[in-house]
C-alpha cells in the first residue's frame, strides 16, 4: 500500500512537470544557434537550469524571442545585449569581467597564490630550523652500553 | 606568536559571517538593470475596453505605478489588498499589466476582489513583460515624470514596502 502511494505520488509529481512535446523547429540552423546561445544563459525562473533546458513558461517565451532575433540575423553579441539589458548580467553563466566581478574572477587565483606563499614561507622556515644532528662519540658509547645491558630486547 | 592558535577560529567566524549574510539574501531577487533607465515603450489594448489602447506615453509627465499581475498568479492575490489601498490613496495612477492571462479570468477576478487599477493593459503573449524584465509575477514599477523607472518590486507588495518605500518614493518623485 505504501509503495502504491509512493508510486502514485511520483507519478503525480512527474506528470505535473510534463508538457506536450513542442514541434521541432522548421529551421535546424536557427535551432542550433538558439541552443548554443541559450545554453550559456540562465533561466530566471528555475535558476539552476539553462534557458535551453528549462520548461518554464518564461523560458519558452524567451526562446521564441531569441528565435526571432536569430531569424532577423542578429549577432550573438546583440542577442546577449538584448538579454542583459532586460535581466542583468545574472542571465549569463559567464559573467563579464568588470570591477564588480573582479573578486569573482580573480578571487580563486588570489587565494591560491596566498596559499602558495604561505606554503613557501613555511617550508623555508622549516629549512632554517636546526635539524637532528648526528650523535657525538660520547652518546654513541652510551647507546652501545645500553644495548649491551639488555641484549634480549 | 601566542595568538596563532586563534587564526583558525577567526577564519571560522569569517566563514560563519559570510554564510549568515548569504542566508539572508534571496537569490530570486535579481537587481534589475532597468532601474534609472527609460521605461520601455509599448502599446497594447486595455482589459476593460479592448478597442482602446494604452501606452506609457499616455501618462507621461506624471509619476505612475505599473503593477504586473495575472489571475493565475497566487502571490498576486496576496498583495491585492495592498493594491486596493494603494489605488484608493490616489498618490499616483496605478496601471495594471495583465500578464499572459485570459481576458474573462482577469475581468472575473477584478469583479470579485475589487479593481484597484485606473486601467489594466493586456500583455497577451508576454512580450511587454520581457521588455520590462519580468520573471516572476507580481512585479511593480515606480516610474517618474520623465518616464524613468525608479524602483522595481519583485514579488508581492507588503504593507512595509508600501509605507517605507513606495509612498515616500512617490512623494519625492512628485516634488522633483
Amino acid at each position: 500500500m505504501r509503495i502504491l502511494t509512493l508510486l502514485l505520488s511520483l507519478w503525480i509529481a512527474g506528470s505535473a512537470c510534463a508538457k506536450d512535446a513542442t514541434p521541432l523547429a522548421e529551421d535546424p540552423v536557427v535551432e542550433q544557434r538558439l541552443i548554443a546561445i541559450s545554453e550559456e544563459m540562465r533561466c530566471l525562473v528555475c535558476q539552476n537550469e539553462s534557458l535551453a533546458g528549462s520548461r518554464a513558461d518564461l523560458a519558452l517565451d524567451l526562446r521564441r524571442e531569441l528565435r526571432e532575433l536569430i531569424r532577423q540575423g542578429k549577432s550573438d553579441d546583440e542577442i546577449k545585449t538584448f538579454m542583459v539589458s532586460r535581466y542583468g548580467d545574472f542571465v549569463l553563466y559567464r559573467p563579464p569581467v568588470k570591477p564588480i566581478t573582479w573578486v569573482l574572477w580573480l578571487g580563486p587565483f588570489v587565494l591560491m597564490l596566498a596559499g602558495l606563499v604561505a606554503l613557501l614561507l613555511h617550508l623555508r622556515k622549516r629549512g632554517r630550523e636546526p635539524g637532528q644532528t648526528a650523535l657525538s662519540a660520547e652518546e654513541n658509547q652510551r647507546v652501545d652500553a645500553l644495548l649491551r645491558e639488555n641484549p634480549n630486547d | 606568536m601566542k595568538a596563532k592558535f586563534l587564526v583558525p577560529l577567526l577564519l571560522f567566524f569569517a566563514l560563519v559571517g559570510f554564510l549568515a549574510v548569504g542566508l539572508k539574501l534571496d537569490p530570486h531577487e535579481v537587481p534589475s538593470p532597468l532601474i534609472n533607465k527609460p521605461s520601455p515603450a509599448f502599446k497594447v489594448p486595455q482589459l476593460a475596453q479592448p478597442e482602446a489602447m494604452f501606452s506609457p506615453e499616455d501618462v507621461k509627465g506624471k509619476v505612475w505605478i505599473l503593477n504586473v499581475w495575472a489571475s493565475w498568479c497566487v502571490a498576486c492575490r496576496e498583495e491585492h489588498p495592498m493594491l486596493v489601498e494603494l489605488g484608493r490613496s490616489q498618490v499616483a495612477p496605478l496601471i495594471g499589466l495583465d500578464y499572459k492571462d485570459k481576458r474573462q479570468d482577469a475581468l472575473g477576478l477584478l469583479q470579485r476582489q475589487g479593481n484597484p487599477y485606473v486601467l489594466s493593459a493586456v500583455d497577451v503573449d508576454g512580450r511587454v513583460g520581457i521588455d520590462y524584465g519580468v520573471y516572476g509575477v507580481p512585479e511593480t514599477y515606480v516610474i517618474d515624470k520623465q518616464g524613468i523607472i525608479r524602483y522595481k518590486q519583485i514579488g508581492p507588495i507588503t504593507r512595509e514596502t508600501l509605507e517605507k518605500t513606495i509612498y515616500p518614493l512617490v512623494e519625492k518623485l512628485k516634488k522633483s
